[in-house]
């Protein structure tokens, strides 16, 4: 019984996003593959993924490290010898998924945005050169690795029972250590999942005023996001920062407020699917590539819209 | 305290991407190429380590001819040995890679073995991960801060929204996030003294490697190609705050779907 392995996470007994886009697309890939969508993942989420399509669920109790996963995660892909494994492109998931590929002698195509099974192999497509262009890959091991990039695969329910539990056998051996999780702003979302980013750049002028990005943002129930230049003078938190070196993002919809739009800065959000921009500077480079460009100050234009969603959302 | 920082040579980050005549791979000609950016913080690790523990941080890259400038830019910074395995990189896939530096790595002296999160480029973000696992060794990826102990070492990592402290015996692997460290420029003298340095120079064979460990067969690129141009949007007066807040919730709440 081939068919497809994926490798999800839970955070507060729920499945994260990622990991529910990555079974749907998993799903997709077993009908065209043949056999069953099976998950992985650590704490019990049967039930959900029961509703993604997964007919079986292997749940692991360790706490995560690489190296005790990789051993888990291996002897599963053993026990079910899929065609395909996917791992939804999580922190973690990034982190494990070419641990998991050595130890099993196969490739990886990471942080894809398209997937297909098609004679017999596994098709994928990834941004490269930070989103200035597209690799068309097959990977022809197997399994088949690939990791999901967020945001790139809608989650959608197929509405199947409970799925069938089975536990993991093999030991989450590991020289490596968690002795700490820190959480450094509290109820900040992070931008590597959410669907809607407000982003601030130098056109803020000081700390201070990142509070009329931040006031969007929590208006509209997404996250705050950040030019380089805010980051390096010490405005915001590298957590926060959108591009090449910091992260890349797909949101449904990205704002940009006092943002000049360097190509490193647009190598980490172009992927977007919906973007606005406001600048005073009408050649500001970001108008190049959003679908919106208010050409105006952000510290009166970002105020009014605040206020118009808070009133939209009562 | 002795390191191996595996290095390797990209396109500026400022360039223009062209394709070339084969659909699959960059057309290199007329670009500039440096040390990937990541792996820059990386190797200020290694040699600020060597700085207070003295030994020895060994650049390594898998790579053609001109990846050589890359171990002379790393040996002008502080690096004090550098080996250069020579193969046509752009045919090999991650683990085809990581097989060829691993092999190259355990004729190396190291506690540490030292990556960037990802190339910049090819942003696979798998290459570091997979020599741990094909060492054995434990890995902490992603990291902006690391201290190291006796015989072990506290790093942290950053996950979504959070860091993660972690601690593991050496030897391991560590991959380099920016905010780990502000690397340093080479001096004049710093060049000088690295052009005394002999690179060693392998080839994929006298590693013990067959090509077809190392040259793609797992993931093969079938197409190379630039996204389509983005034309650009509506471009609007902003002049009136109010007329330009109500295009933009406009938008959200018709084309974003968003409210
Ligand atoms: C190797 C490398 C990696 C890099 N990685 C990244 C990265 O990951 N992310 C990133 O963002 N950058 C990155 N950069 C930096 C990048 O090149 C730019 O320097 C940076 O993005 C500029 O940030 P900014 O847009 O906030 O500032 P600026 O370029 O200074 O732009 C500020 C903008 O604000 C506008 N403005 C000013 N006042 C107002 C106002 N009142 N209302 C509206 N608009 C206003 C101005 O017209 C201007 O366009 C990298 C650079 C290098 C060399
Ligand atoms: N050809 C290579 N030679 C030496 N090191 C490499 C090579 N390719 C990748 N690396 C290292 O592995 C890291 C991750 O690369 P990648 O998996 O390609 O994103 C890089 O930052 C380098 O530290």
């Amino acid at each position: 019984m081939p068919g497809v392995l994926v490798f999800c996470e839970t955070k507060d007994g729920k499945l994260k996003k990622v990991s529910r886009e990555a079974l749907t697309i998993g799903r997709k890939l077993a009908e065209q593959a043949g056999g069953d969508l099976v998950a992985f993942a650590n704490g019990n989420a049967a039930d959900e993924a029961g509703k993604y399509g997964a007919k079986k669920i292997y749940t692991t109790d360790a706490t995560y490290t690489a190296d005790g996963y990789a051993a888990q995660l291996a002897q599963v892909a053993g026990e079910v010898s899929p065609s395909v494994l996917l791992f939804g492109g999580t922190s973690n998931g990034r982190d494990l998924a070419p641990r998991v590929a050595a130890k099993l002698n196969v490739g990886v195509a990471s942080d894809v945005d398209r997937l297909e099974w098609a004679d017999g192999k596994l098709r994928a497509r990834r941004p490269v050169y930070s989103g200035k262009a597209f690799a068309s890959v097959e990977v022809t091991g197997t399994p088949a690795i690939a990791t999901t990039r967020p945001n790139a695969f809608p989650a959608e329910e197929a509405g199947g029972g409970a799925a069938e539990t089975a536990s993991v056998s093999a030991a989450a051996d590991s020289k490596a250590k968690v002795v700490e999780t820190k959480v450094p702003e509290a109820g900040e979302q992070s931008i590597a999942e959410a669907d809607i980013i407000v982003s601030g750049g130098r056109g803020l002028k000081e700390a201070q005023n990142f509070s009329y990005i931040r006031d969007l943002a929590h208006a509209l129930d997404g996250a705050v996001g950040a030019s380089r230049a805010t980051v390096d003078a010490g405005w915001i938190d590298h957590q926060h920062q959108v591009g090449q070196t910091g992260r890349v993002v797909s949101p449904n919809l990205y704002i940009a407020a006092g943002v000049s739009g360097a190509i490193q800065h647009l190598a980490g959000m172009s992927s977007s699917k919906h973007i606005i921009a406001i600048n005073k500077d009408p050649e500001a480079p970001i108008f190049r590539i959003a679908d919106l460009g208010i050409v105006g100050d952000l510290f009166t234009i970002l105020p009014v819209v605040t206020e118009e969603v808070k009133k939209a959302k009562h | 305290m002795n390191s191996v920082v595996c290095i390797t040579h990209v396109p500026d980050t400022e360039s223009r991407i062209k394709i070339a005549g084969d659909g699959k791979k960059i057309d290199e000609a007329g670009l500039k190429f440096i040390v990937s950016p990541y792996d820059e913080f990386a190797l200020e690790e290694a040699i600020r380590l060597k700085e207070k523990s003295a030994g020895d941080v060994t650049v390594l890259t898998f790579g053609p001819d001109r990846a050589q400038q890359a171990l002379r830019e790393a040996l002008a910074r502080g690096a004090t040995k550098a080996m250069h395995v020579k193969g046509e990189v752009s045919d090999a896939d991650s683990l085809g890679i990581a097989k060829v530096l691993a092999a190259a790595i355990k004729t190396l002296p190291h506690d540490i073995v030292f990556f960037g999160k990802q190339g910049v480029g090819p942003d696979n973000g798998l290459v570091g991960p997979m020599v741990a696992e094909l060492l054995g060794y434990p890995q902490a990826n992603v990291v902006t801060h690391l201290e190291v102990g006796d015989g072990k070492l506290t790093a942290h990592r950053e996950i979504e929204g959070a860091e993660e402290v972690l601690e593991m015996p050496l030897p391991a692997v560590v991959t380099a996030q920016k905010g780990l460290n502000e690397p340093r420029y080479s001096s004049l003298k710093g060049i000088m003294a690295a052009k005394k340095i002999a690179i060693d120079t392998k080839s994929v064979a006298d590693l013990g490697l067959s090509d077809a460990d190392v040259f793609n067969t797992r993931v093969v690129i079938t197409k190379l190609e630039l996204p389509p141009e983005k034309s650009g949007g509506r471009k609007i007066d902003g002049a009136d705050p109010k007329a330009a807040a109500a295009e933009i919730i406009k938008y959200i709440k018709e084309e974003a779907k968003a409210l």
